[in-house]
């Protein structure tokens, strides 16, 4: 335990660590290399012993281990949380930019009288302070803040830091709650998994992905030949989903799904981190939209400056001329 | 059940943004403002609760960011109430410990069973305004929330998690909730009911005073630099698709 040491809010998806928990490690691993500190992954959960093996990137692995944490229960987590950190007393704390991270980043800063940035993309030691790099309007702006003071909270976008994976010497502590846990005001109640029935996107080669730039829905037809004419399916972004235009299952995303097809066409996307995170894997992409300063085109390995509605047809086309 | 929605404007993305000279923030004089999508989607949801249940319906907002019209377009579609908070700096909106501060002032006085919130905002650079809301308020806070219902002295919120599942939460009252998306999207109002509700709404204002966030300090702001871009493809509408046609056929997509 010292000053200089680097914490991450290590999370589960179901039965194994969150992709962005192997980043805030590979992250934390960086920023530690710099302060002359330790990486120390915390845990929270009722069966966290289980999954705290994988986390050995790490120099210590907390665990803390209570039935009331064997769901996300905001409450449990901050007061938990707070006490760990007031007792490690870290330089900084690694949170991801998660469904978890924002409920619980912002309120543990402010119990804790911490400097918290939201959005952080790198991190560097600039004398007494961090230097850290800040990505926001949608991926438009990014501003270099400095963070006096610790323990820094940092809340981490994905995407940000290479993941780490490798095997340490970690020590593994299992501890009880430190705070005695109760019900709270909010109790989570059961999980409710996507309707199955549909395509599963992340098993396609192909998707043609559209958003807000479709304008209506008589246009997803177009796209919808598009796809077929490829070989693909339709995905869609996020206001596509909420407008109730196509199933939750075909969004992509944060709160979608994960996609590495072999080729992404993003139809009037402006590739939001929120999107980014869910489709920068993919083999191809191609970024459509009218916007020649929309962050799609920091992501994708071809761009089009253009209305999608007037190409998607000439699009058609040539493709079928190719397929001949 | 009373029921207050805190909006929020914020630079709307689709115009240029510009650095102010400073180059430690946006040039809000060039800014055009919009109301934050999450805090539409919160007053859309707190609407529905009232068309199912009753209740009354308070919008509270920072008078900053050309507000008015976003709050009559709120009276239009149905809020009850507008209340609306003095800030000192019209244009540029204060960072979330601030106006967390301000607001929990005016919802204070309010008797909210249920405060909601947009989850979010994509100018939200110090922690976020919704969970320290609820800090402020001492009230009970989840986040990313897609869906409400009422119960009885409670309320079920749907929470967002990976992957398109959800986890069913139970919320005791009063509490304040962050709404990512409603249970519908939110309305549409002709521009003749905006017209009128401006003529016939009255804002309530509140007085409060502001706070400061410890040890963040912006020293730079910029565009991100157009390094690794990806290649454009350039020409008429028929010559990009037969581009885009042949890099398919290259990369061995389309055979
Ligand atoms: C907690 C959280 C989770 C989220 N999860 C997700 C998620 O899983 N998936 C997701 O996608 N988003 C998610 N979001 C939302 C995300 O922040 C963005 O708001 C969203 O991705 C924007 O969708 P869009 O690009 O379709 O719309 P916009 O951002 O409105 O972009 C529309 C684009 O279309 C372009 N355009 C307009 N007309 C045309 C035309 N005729 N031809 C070509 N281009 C045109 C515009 O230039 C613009 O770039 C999440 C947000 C939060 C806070």
């Amino acid at each position: 335990m010292s000053a200089q040491d680097i914490l991450v809010v290590a999370e589960t998806n179901q039965d194994a660590p969150a992709d962005i928990t192997f980043e805030l490690l590979g992250g934390a691993r960086e920023l530690a290399g710099a302060t002359g500190g330790q990486v120390v992954a915390v845990l929270l959960g009722s069966d966290g012993v289980k999954h705290a093996a994988a986390l050995s990137a790490a120099d210590r692995i907390l665990v803390i281990d209570d039935p009331q944490l064997a769901a996300f229960s905001p409450d449990a987590y901050v007061a938990v949380l707070e006490h760990v950190i007031s007792a490690e007393g870290p330089r900084a704390v690694l949170v991801g930019c998660t469904t978890i991270g924002y409920d619980v980043a912002p309120t543990l800063a402010a119990k804790l009288n911490a400097p918290v940035v939201n959005g952080c993309k790198a991190v560097a030691v600039e004398g007494d302070a961090l230097k850290v790099t800040c990505g926001l309007c949608g991926g438009k702006i990014l501003a270099d803040v400095a963070v006096a003071g610790s323990p820094a909270i940092l809340m981490t976008l994905p995407g940000s830091f290479r993941p780490s994976e490798a095997a340490g010497q970690a020590q593994v502590e299992t501890k009880a709650s430190p705070v005695p846990l109760q019900p709270g005001a909010v109790t989570f109640e059961q999980m409710i998994m996507p309707e199955a029935g549909d395509v599963d996107i992340m098993q396609q080669d192909v998707l043609v992905a559209i958003g807000r730039g479709i304008q209506q829905e008589g246009n997803i037809e177009m796209a919808q030949e598009l796809a077929e004419t490829l070989g693909g399916e339709l995905a869609a972004s996020r206001p596509i989903v909420d407008q109730g235009w196509l199933p939750t299952t075909r969004q992509v995303g944060k709160s979608g799904m994960i996609v590495k097809p072999k080729l992404y066409l993003a139809l009037g996307i402006s590739g939001a981190p929120e999107h980014q995170e869910g489709m920068s894997g993919s083999d191809v992409i191609i970024a459509v939209n009218t916007d020649p300063s929309a962050p799609i085109f920091d992501v994708a390995h071809y761009g089009v400056e253009m209305d999608l509605l007037d190409l998607v047809e000439p699009l058609v086309e040539a493709i079928n001329a190719k397929k001949g | 059940m009373n029921i207050v929605v805190v909006v929020r404007q914020v630079p709307d993305l689709i115009e240029p943004l510009e650095i102010a000279e400073s180059g430690t923030s946006l040039d809000f004089d060039e800014v055009s403002f919009l109301v934050n999508e999450t805090d539409d989607h919160a007053l859309e949801q707190a609407l529905l609760l009232k068309e199912a249940g009753g209740g009354t319906v308070t919008v509270v907002a920072l008078d900053c960011g050309e507000v008015d019209d976003t709050l009559y377009t709120a009276a239009a579609k149905g809020a009850d109430k507008i209340v609306k908070i003095p800030v000192e700096d019209e244009l540029r909106p204060p960072a979330p410990p601030a106006a967390a501060a301000l607001f929990a002032e005016a919802v204070k006085g309010l008797q909210a069973d249920l405060v909601l919130v947009g989850s979010s905002a994509h100018d939200e650079l110090e922690g976020m305004l919704a969970p320290l809301l609820a800090l402020k308020l001492q009230l009970p806070y989840v986040g990313v929330i897609r869906g409400v219902r009422a119960g009885d002295g409670s309320v079920t919120a749907f929470k967002e998690f990976p992957g398109a599942v959800m986890a069913k939460m139970n919320v005791k009252l009063p509490a304040v909730l962050g709404i990512l998306a409603a249970d519908q999207p939110p309305r549409y109002v002709p521009v003749s009911r905006i017209k009128a509700a401006t003529k016939s709404t009255e804002f309530e204002e509140v007085e409060v005073a502001a706070a400061a966030a410890p040890g963040v300090t912006v020293q730079r702001m910029y565009h991100p630099a157009a390094g690794e871009r990806a290649e454009m493809l350039e020409g008429s509408e028929e010559e990009v698709a037969a581009k885009i046609a042949e890099i398919l056929v290259e990369k061995g997509i389309l055979k």
